[in-house]
């Protein structure tokens, strides 16, 4: 078999080698040169030679922990309070700094706290930015998947009707996918702009000026909200498009056969539209689940991470630190931990919407 | 159980009307068929009636009372599509107690009519499988199941065994026919089978262009069609028609010829005809006999023998150019390439006043 693969089938494998050989070099080496970088001390430019060093990489990345703070007591054993009332707790970077009683928090920086009775409990991690990245690519995708699925399944069902001129319906919802999310971002910087921004002279119009305005993105509670807003709406005609291109294919005669039974609005849609949507919804959710993962190219334009990281993604860290600032081993790392996340959620959803 | 009554019933399409004053009554309890040709309306006949298409013109009554404004589910009647338009993803179960989940019937009544409308289709063995499980025959059981759940004063039936192949069309037919006599109840059958007409039929509507041609009894309509169009539709193979000339008309004769048929005297049927008019003369290929030789009617070359086992399909060629077709006894060889002797008997053939097309 194997000679005859290789010796008498020439022809056969010189068409083959230029897509095999591409897609060798730009898909799987590389896939696979990340797990291997991200064992190793690689930079980008470094006259060091390089060296392996086991999962140390993903050590720092993933050390995480809980400790806790007692409050500070005067000699008599009273809680000292600040002026403002609230409780006095030690310094975290007393523990975390050359505290030989507490080895395992060495190098580890505050990420969140909360109060359990008098003592504060404090989040710590070696990587904070990496952490904090984590969360909002996830609080991302866990907003975005639903609700640009949800909304882009009604738009699908608006414009799945017989109407006159239905079709610039279906092209109006489509047009923000065309325009690239590069564009889109650059624009949206200016709607969200602080000073005399669209949204906010559309707000302030609309409230007879008791609207403010405020920075969308220049405000840790609002800068991530802005871009998953954007996100969606630039996205959901994509979605709107599958989700129609499924509603075809549902046999009008199950529609006439449930008008019979006397189904309202909503059971034809609970009994016939949304069976028949199965296989399109796993599709929908598992693309939207992965682009979401993606974010990059908003947040690299509108906010760079920022402010106060509250907008740093993964990939945007992965980028950041490969390219930002050489660290090519730390970004394989970022990235094989990212391709594993979103693998298991695949994988996950796949099981949870099986065919029982 | 009901009546329905259909009086001047029109459909249009923006200018195209596709049913153009159709007016029908059909007794409780009967089994009406409506046949003709593809785009003869009947469908979309049958489609005004289940609500699906709005009844442009003209009124629709059920049970007395009118029902062109009411929407499908509040009309009383059920509905067997060609396509069974049964839910993939629900068992055959959930299928048949569609309607009855819909509009939140109790369990204990709900298994009680699952269970009667197995029974009476024979399907209890099935009713736990997927549509994708079953047969085509089993799948259009499941939708007649689903109808009958529905306890509705109008079964309607769109076409509902052209999907099935030969065999299983014939056992299904029968069936649909047993449920008739079962059930007792209303129903609107539609076909391009003109099998399946005149074998379930109670009543034929015969359509052509959105108009009813003839409705009667399957018999009244083979024997007596009242058109060109009914005789050549119902019967197979279909009738044989010659181009003739009125030579005379008495009280209820008419005498035609042609110059390949000798004169022949068939009733007129009440039909106007003028002496010297064009005519069509029409014969069932069951009356048409090989005669004595120079004593025939007409003379007709054999072309082509099909032996069916119980009858024997002789194809003719006559002089003027037209194809007649005889269907004779089994046992009778022809040898192909003969000039035979043809005869038939006159009170059995029909005149029509309208020129062959």
């Amino acid at each position: 078999m194997a000679s005859k693969l290789t010796t008498s089938n020439r022809a056969g494998w010189g068409f083959a080698i230029p897509g095999f050989g591409l897609i060798m070099l730009f898909i799987v080496i590389p896939f696979f040169f990340a797990f291997y970088l991200s064992l190793t001390n690689q930079r980008l430019i470094s006259p060091n030679p390089t060296e392996f060093v086991g999962l140390s990489n993903y050590d720092r990345l993933l050390s995480i922990s809980v400790l806790t703070l007692e409050p500070e007591r005067d000699d008599a054993g009273a809680v000292i309070r600040e002026d403002d009332g609230a409780i006095a707790y030690p310094r975290v970077r007393t523990l975390t700094r050359n505290n030989p009683d507490y080895p395992q928090y060495q190098g580890m920086r505050e990420w969140f706290r909360w109060h359990w009775g008098e003592n504060a409990k404090v989040v710590v991690a070696k990587d904070v930015v990496f952490w904090k990245s984590l969360r909002n690519t996830l609080m991302f995708v866990i907003v975005v998947a639903p609700v640009q699925a949800g909304i882009a399944l009604g738009l699908a069902l608006l414009v799945n009707q017989k109407l006159r001129g239905i079709n610039v319906y279906r092209a109006i919802y489509f047009m923000p996918v065309v325009v690239s999310i590069v564009v889109v971002s650059l624009l949206f910087r200016f709607i969200y702009d602080g000073n005399d921004g669209l949204l906010n002279n559309v707000l302030s119009f609309l409230t007879f000026g008791l609207f403010e305005g405020r920075d969308w993105l220049g405000d840790p509670n609002t800068a991530l909200g802005s871009i998953k807003a954007m996100s969606i709406w630039q996205g959901v005609g994509f979605h709107m498009v599958i989700w129609l291109s499924g509603l075809q294919t549902i046999s009008p005669t199950l529609y006439e056969a449930s008008s019979i039974e006397g189904a309202s609005k909503w059971q034809t849609f609970r009994y016939v539209t949304w069976p028949g949507l199965r296989n399109t919804a796993v599709l929908i959710l598992i693309v939207i689940t992965m682009q979401a993962f993606a974010l990059f190219a908003q947040v690299d334009i509108m906010t760079r991470g920022g402010p106060l990281d509250s907008t740093t993604t993964v990939v945007f860290q992965a980028i950041e630190r490969g390219y930002g600032k050489q660290d090519i081993s730390g970004a394989s790392t970022i990235s094989v931990i990212l391709f594993l996340l979103v693998l298991t959620i695949s994988l996950t959803q796949r099981y949870l919407t099986r065919e029982k | 159980m009901a009546t329905v009554k259909l009086r001047g019933a029109r459909k249009s399409y923006g200018d195209v009307e596709v049913i153009k004053g159709v007016d029908i009554d059909i007794d409780d309890g009967e089994f009406v068929v409506f046949v003709g040709p593809s785009g003869c309306g009947k469908s979309t006949l049958l489609r005004m009636i289940a609500g699906l298409e709005d009844i442009t013109d003209g009124t629709l009554e059920i049970d007395g009372e009118r029902m062109n404004d009411l929407e499908p589910s509040k009309r009383g009647i059920a509905m067997v599509f060609q396509s069974y338009a049964i839910f993939p993803h629900m068992t055959v179960r959930e299928n048949v107690a569609f309607g009855l989940t819909i509009n939140k019937v109790g369990k204990v009544e709900k298994a009680a009519k699952v269970a009667e409308a197995a029974r009476i289709l024979q399907m209890e063995h099935l009713l736990d499988r997927r549509p994708s499980e079953l047969s085509g025959g089993q799948r259009q059981r499941v939708a007649i199941g689903r109808a009958i759940v529905r306890d509705p004063k109008v079964f309607l039936f769109d076409e509902p065994l052209s999907n099935l192949d030969a065999a299983l069309r014939m056992d299904m037919r029968m069936e649909i026919g047993k449920l008739h006599q079962d059930l007792g109840a209303s129903m609107i059958y539609v076909t391009h089978d003109q099998v399946e007409a005149m074998t379930l039929a109670d009543k034929i509507v015969v359509l052509k262009d959105g108009m009813v041609m003839q409705a009667g009894a399957p018999m009244e309509l083979y024997h007596e069609p009242a058109n060109l169009f009914v005789a050549g539709f119902l019967g197979a193979p279909s009738m044989n028609f010659l181009q003739v000339k009125v030579d005379d008309i008495g009280d209820d004769w008419v005498q035609v010829s042609s110059t390949v048929l000798a004169s022949v005297k068939v009733p007129s049927k009440g039909r106007g005809f003028t002496t010297g008019q064009t005519a069509t003369l029409g014969i069932r290929p069951q009356y048409l006999m090989t005669g004595i030789e120079g004593e025939g009617m007409l003379q007709g070359k054999v072309v082509l023998t099909e032996r069916l086992g119980s009858e024997t399909v002789v194809n003719l060629a006559v002089a003027d150019g037209s194809t007649l077709i005889a269907a004779i006894a089994e046992d009778a060889v022809l040898v192909s390439g003969n000039e035979m002797s043809w005869t038939f008997d006159p009170a059995l053939a029909h005149a029509f006043p309208e020129p062959l097309e």
